[in-house]
């Protein structure tokens, strides 16, 4: 399907919380700057899956993981792997907007300032860039100094994707990123999802099947912890191959 | 009939609440009236004179300022310590759960991870008992340990070290030795409210600053403690202004009856408003005379715990007011 090589493999990879297994054997490529959708019911494990390829379920007690996610071909699991330098290269929008208590330009600035960046005309110049990318520069751009929860919730999420942006990664992982937003902010979010795909690896966890249509290329359904159907986002809303696919699609549960 | 028991019940609780406020006004009235007329310029800057009979409590306010601040050099930094530790560190999930989880871990690899997160939580779950164990104990009690762990254990072996032989320095109650017994008593109090200031930290915004590469030192210091700085700040200052009043603890560690001389230095001993208090209620040779002294003396104590108390006060509500979201 894809001419290049994917962006993360995943092979047979299973998840516990303790003695629960919640994740059962899942495999699957994830293509190079395309939009990767994972749909499916509540407690399927979407969010556990996407919280493992940033390894942000390592602060979980009791979670364990077996098989394989690899990123450009490095097992991200592999004993030795740096976790801290794994996350700047797969950044992560959560579900509820969580801006620190800070300005705009520090909440951008934060991921730059921990790597070390100092000088002023650097960070000024990526802190632009990025809220230009998350398409809130000119909502911003002359109250930058204004603390960030002053934003309404919509401009703060995207200032959350600018952040993550800032420290330029490879993939973004978005769970749920418009769940909590009006319709307005939610389109505004697609919008720019789709307008980073150009840039980005992207992979984002929905509730909302019309938004997986609309903004992915493909789409993961997962239910009970396994991944039922992967595919062509077209072809998962028009002509799955799965009877369980189709039952969630159509609205029959879920 | 219900009704009746109803209102006796209302009455009761109201006259235990009156006569709590109403011991609270006399204290602080009396107090009030008799001590603010001493508090003249002469008696807040001048030392005692005439055997303690007349003349002013300078020394006295100097020591226990010294005390209280080197208390609070001691007692702060290792109570935050502490609470950042049992709070950030240690395993969420309780010494019972990492234990089980541990033990249904056989054979599997990454045992020893698990061994480690329950040891780590053995240690919590120490840490914590001790802490309000420490709570609990009497305050002449803490005297007499830092008696005899800091002066006659760690100061005696300083001195054998370090000082020629029969000559004593450390050995001996100083400011020093008082100020480590004092934050000892503060310490608790120190670090229960800075671990209950880091939980009003939310988790999301642990996890946004740990998504974007950031170790876990990194999150606490940029995210987690200026996020609960006021909160540690007021528990401190509550803390410091208990500690701040306290005599017994400092009775055998240093606090000197009546001393020509300020200190200055962490070897020197002091006086102390609390101890000075002490020592005119019960070595005077004429109580009447020494009484508008006394009086003096306890306004100036009760007035510095109140203003400490304020500070304390006025910045917690000042972030109530600017915490919400």
């Amino acid at each position: 399907m894809t001419t290049t090589n994917p962006a993360i493999e995943v092979r047979d990879f299973n998840f516990f919380y303790g003695d629960n297994k919640v994740l059962h054997d899942i495999a699957l490529d994830i293509p190079q700057k395309q939009v990767t959708a994972f749909i499916g019911p509540s407690g399927c494990g979407k969010s556990t899956f996407l919280r493992s390829i940033n390894r942000m379920n390592d602060i979980i007690p009791g979670a364990r993981v077996e098989g394989r996610i690899s990123l450009g071909g490095q097992d991200l699991y592999a004993p030795g792997v740096d976790v801290v330098s794994l996350r700047r290269r797969v950044g992560m929008v959560f579900q509820k907007s969580n801006p620190f208590p800070k300005s705009i330009y520090e909440n951008v600035a934060y991921g730059l300032r921990i790597a070390g960046e100092s000088d002023k005309r650097v960070l000024d110049s990526t802190i632009e860039r990025s809220l230009q990318r998350a398409a809130l520069w000119d909502e911003v751009k002359d109250r930058l100094n204004a603390s960030a929860l002053a934003l309404s919730g919509g401009q703060q999420q995207r200032l959350c994707i600018a952040r993550a942006l800032a420290v330029d990664p490879e993939v973004l992982l978005m769970d749920e990123p418009a769940s909590a937003l009006d319709p307005i902010a939610t389109q505004k979010i697609e919008e720019l999802v789709y307008e980073l795909k150009n840039n980005y690896t992207i992979v984002i966890v929905t509730h909302n099947m019309q938004q997986a249509a609309r903004v992915s290329q493909r789409t993961a359904f997962f239910m009970l912890g396994k991944l039922v159907e992967f595919d062509d986002t077209r072809t998962i809303f028009m002509t799955p191959k799965e009877k369980l696919t189709e039952d969630y699609i159509t609205g029959r549960f879920g | 009939m219900r009704k009746v028991k109803d209102r006796v019940f209302i009455a009761l609780l109201g006259t235990s609440v009156l006569l709590i406020l109403a011991i609270l006004v006399v204290l602080i009235a009396n107090i009030a009236y008799h001590g603010a007329r001493q508090v003249t310029w002469e008696f807040i800057t001048q030392p005692p004179r005439d055997g303690l009979m007349a003349g002013g409590i300078f020394p006295a306010i100097v020591g226990t300022a010294a005390l209280v601040i080197l208390m609070s050099v001691v007692a702060v930094p290792l109570g935050v310590a502490t609470a950042i530790y049992l709070h950030e560190y240690t395993p969420a999930e309780g010494l019972t759960l990492a234990w089980r989880r541990f033990k249904a871990s056989k054979g599997r690899p990454g045992r020893g991870r698990l061994l480690a997160r329950a040891a780590s939580a053995l240690l919590a779950t120490v840490t914590r008992s001790a802490v309000a164990n420490l709570a609990g104990v009497p305050s002449i009690v803490f005297g007499l340990f830092g008696l005899g762990f800091f002066i006659q254990f760690i100061g005696r072996n300083i001195d054998r070290v370090t000082q020629p032989p029969g000559e004593v320095l450390w050995g001996q109650g100083s400011l020093l030795w008082a100020a480590c017994t004092l934050a000892l008593l503060t310490l608790p109090t120190v670090i229960v409210a800075t671990e209950e200031a880091l939980r009003t930290v939310p988790q999301d915004l642990r996890e946004a600053s740990l998504a974007l590469g950031a170790t876990q030192w990194e999150t606490i210091r940029r995210v987690v403690l200026p996020g609960s700085l006021s909160g540690i700040l007021t528990g401190a200052i509550l803390g410091i202004s208990r500690g701040a009043g306290e005599v017994a603890p400092i009775l055998f560690t240093g606090a000197a009856y009546y001393l020509p001389y300020l200190p200055t230095d962490v070897t020197d001993q002091f006086m102390h408003l609390g101890y000075h208090v002490l020592i005119l209620s019960t070595q005077s040779p004429d109580v009447e005379a020494t009484k508008p002294l006394l009086y003096g003396t306890v306004f100036v104590l009760l007035a510095l715990t109140f203003l400490l108390n304020i500070a304390g006060v006025l910045i917690r509500t000042r972030t109530r007011s600017r915490g919400s979201r």
